[in-house]
């Protein structure tokens, strides 16, 4: 099985900024807000929304904890000098400590979580300070393996970039011009010092991406997938992490009294009217 | 009548206010009018938006001279021909996704779409009734055939139309873009340029395409309508993404040249075809 993961890249641009630009216009506003985490998603994101609205209307906005690596601080300078967008750094520090020091015994994912909401609620205020829609950073990767936190990274109006596998990321992000140390360094939450998405996940990214494929886009069964090359254990908790957090790619399920029930049978697109 | 000035509006629509629409068109008849254009075709559900879903009942329509959407339509048909896509509603209300045909101040034909797509992400069959007829109909410019979208997915609704007597096809299409590679196009707008261009190929006629653009949600509506001649060659497309207008004159007597050198219409044989169809059709489990 030939698996071809390549994308055309002024394609998938020309939709994706078309997107941004008719999803925020339609509902009568011109601006956006991006959480920018120094990470290649949240890069593409932005240079995305600056394409499609001018940099003028997007504000970036950086928010370190105070183990944050400096490093992820200069990766998101480099995208907002390279962009041109409206910049803005709120450290989460403040907000969250109190909360950690009363809560002692709080984890590392704990922490994590509690990091991510911090970061959506000051997105989503900030969101109504600047006049526009908080434009998401998910990858079809991370969204289709639950490697999120619900109503933190996961929280958001419109997303250009989610379905687009993290070996996409790259692709389209490197022919958008965003800066090279940005596309090739090592995928990280940055919830802790050294983190790695990939040494936490316990494979690669380009090792998912052309398993989802078969699985998703293909329909591929699990065994089909081991009998294509795959590593059965690999398969094994694939599948497992997308089915257990299908909960998190969906709106929480209402149960149904009357005769229409929001998500059941009162169906509109959020476009509706507009 | 020897030559016909088509044109196509790409347009995009705002979803459910059939009002804001209609301006839209009305504005767009008077251009293609200005410009000299005797037929003018929109694309599927043109004064509604495409994924309805609830709203379909609401934006409903029938095409009479005393409906507030269509008495302003037939009126700007006298200026020249006009197809709409819109939802109409039936006498015992049940909901069609429907093109009219209007020419002269008169609904000359009503097509209402045969085939449903209610698999990936389509849900059609869900809130439409499924049309019941595929029918030729007469024109100021010859015999003339609508289809929509998934209509002309299936190879049967062109061919009745072309044994029908139709030598002009006019499909309406929202068709959502998807299928992303590393081809210039996405899969799904080659797919429907390839059959397209083997309608007009295969069945000797002009094959017009108009196509939306926009977003509705995540769904991006791709454009790039066409025109096709008897030959299957491209005689204009219009652009991707963007809204445009595009008019293309065609020369009908192409129909008597390309016939006189491939007579595949004459060679039809239609009497094979129903006696195998009624054979094939008799046979239990057919399709397993």
């Amino acid at each position: 099985m030939e698996i071809d993961l390549t994308i055309n890249t002024d394609l998938a641009r020309r939709i994706l900024t078309g997107f941004i630009r008719s999803e925020i216009e339609r509902i009568g506003l011109q601006r956006a807000v991006v959480g920018l985490s120094g990470g290649v998603d949240s890069a593409l994101s932005c240079f995305l929304a600056a394409e499609a609205l001018g940099a003028e209307n997007v504000l970036a906005v950086r928010m370190p904890y105070r183990t944050s690596s400096p490093e992820s601080l200069e990766h998101a300078q480099m995208v907002i000098d390279a962009t041109g967008v409206q910049a803005l750094t709120v450290e989460i520090t403040d907000l969250v400590e109190p909360y950690f020091r009363r809560f002692p015994e709080m984890d590392k994912r704990r922490r994590g979580n509690m990091m991510a909401r911090a970061r959506m609620m000051v997105l989503y205020d900030q969101s109504a300070a600047f006049g526009g829609l908080v434009v998401g950073t998910s990858n079809k990767t991370e969204i289709l393996l639950g490697y999120s936190t619900l109503y933190g990274d996961s929280a958001y109006a419109i997303n250009p970039i989610g379905d687009l596998y993290k070996t996409q990321v790259w692709q389209l992000a490197e022919a958008m011009g965003v800066p090279a140390p940005i596309v090739h360094k090592a995928p990280t939450a940055d919830l802790w010092a050294g983190q790695t998405d990939e040494q936490e996940l316990g494979f690669t990214y380009r090792q998912a991406d052309r398993l989802l494929y078969l699985l998703v886009d293909r329909r591929y069964t699990p065994q089909e997938c081991v009998e294509a090359g795959f590593d059965e254990a690999l398969v094994r908790a694939v599948v497992q992490r997308m089915r257990r957090n299908h909960f998190k790619r969906l709106m929480p399920p209402i149960a149904k009294l009357s005769n229409r029930t929001i998500g059941y049978d009162f169906l509109y697109l959020r476009d509706w009217g507009t | 009548m020897s030559r016909l000035t088509i044109a196509l509006a790409q347009i995009n629509t705002r979803l459910g206010v059939p009002e804001a629409n209609l301006e839209k068109h009305l504005a767009l008849i008077e251009e293609a009018r200005r410009a000299g254009a005797d037929l003018l075709v929109f694309p599927e559900l043109s004064l509604t938006g495409y994924v309805l879903q609830d709203l379909a009942p609401e934006v409903a329509h029938r095409p009479t001279h005393d409906d507030p959407l269509f008495a302003p339509l037939l009126q700007a048909s006298k200026g020249l021909d006009v197809m709409v896509g819109f939802v109409e509603e039936g006498p015992r209300h049940r909901f069609y996704i429907a093109t009219a045909y209007l020419s002269a101040g008169a609904v000359v034909h009503v097509h209402r779409k045969v085939y449903l797509p209610t698999y990936g992400l389509f849900d059609e069959g869900r809130f439409f009734a499924w049309g019941d007829e595929v029918r030729a109909f007469d024109t100021r410019f010859g015999r003339v055939g609508m289809l929509i979208c998934e209509d002309f997915w299936h190879a049967s609704p062109p061919y009745l139309l072309w044994l029908d007597g139709a030598d002009i096809l006019l499909f309406a299409s929202a068709s959502p873009g998807r299928g992303l590679s590393d081809a210039p196009q996405l899969e799904s707008a080659r797919w429907v340029e390839r059959i397209n261009r083997a309608y007009a190929s295969l069945f000797t006629v002009f094959v017009a395409h108009a196509n939306r653009v926009g977003f509705e949600d995540g769904l991006h509506f791709w454009g790039g309508s066409t025109v096709f001649d008897p030959n299957g060659e491209l005689l204009a497309q219009a652009p991707y993404e963007d809204e445009a207008l595009i008019l293309q004159e065609l020369d009908l007597r192409e129909l008597h040249r390309v016939r006189a050198r491939l007579p595949l219409l004459r060679d039809e044989r239609t009497a094979l075809v129903q006696r195998e169809l009624a054979r094939i059709l008799a046979q239990p489990n057919r399709l397993r």
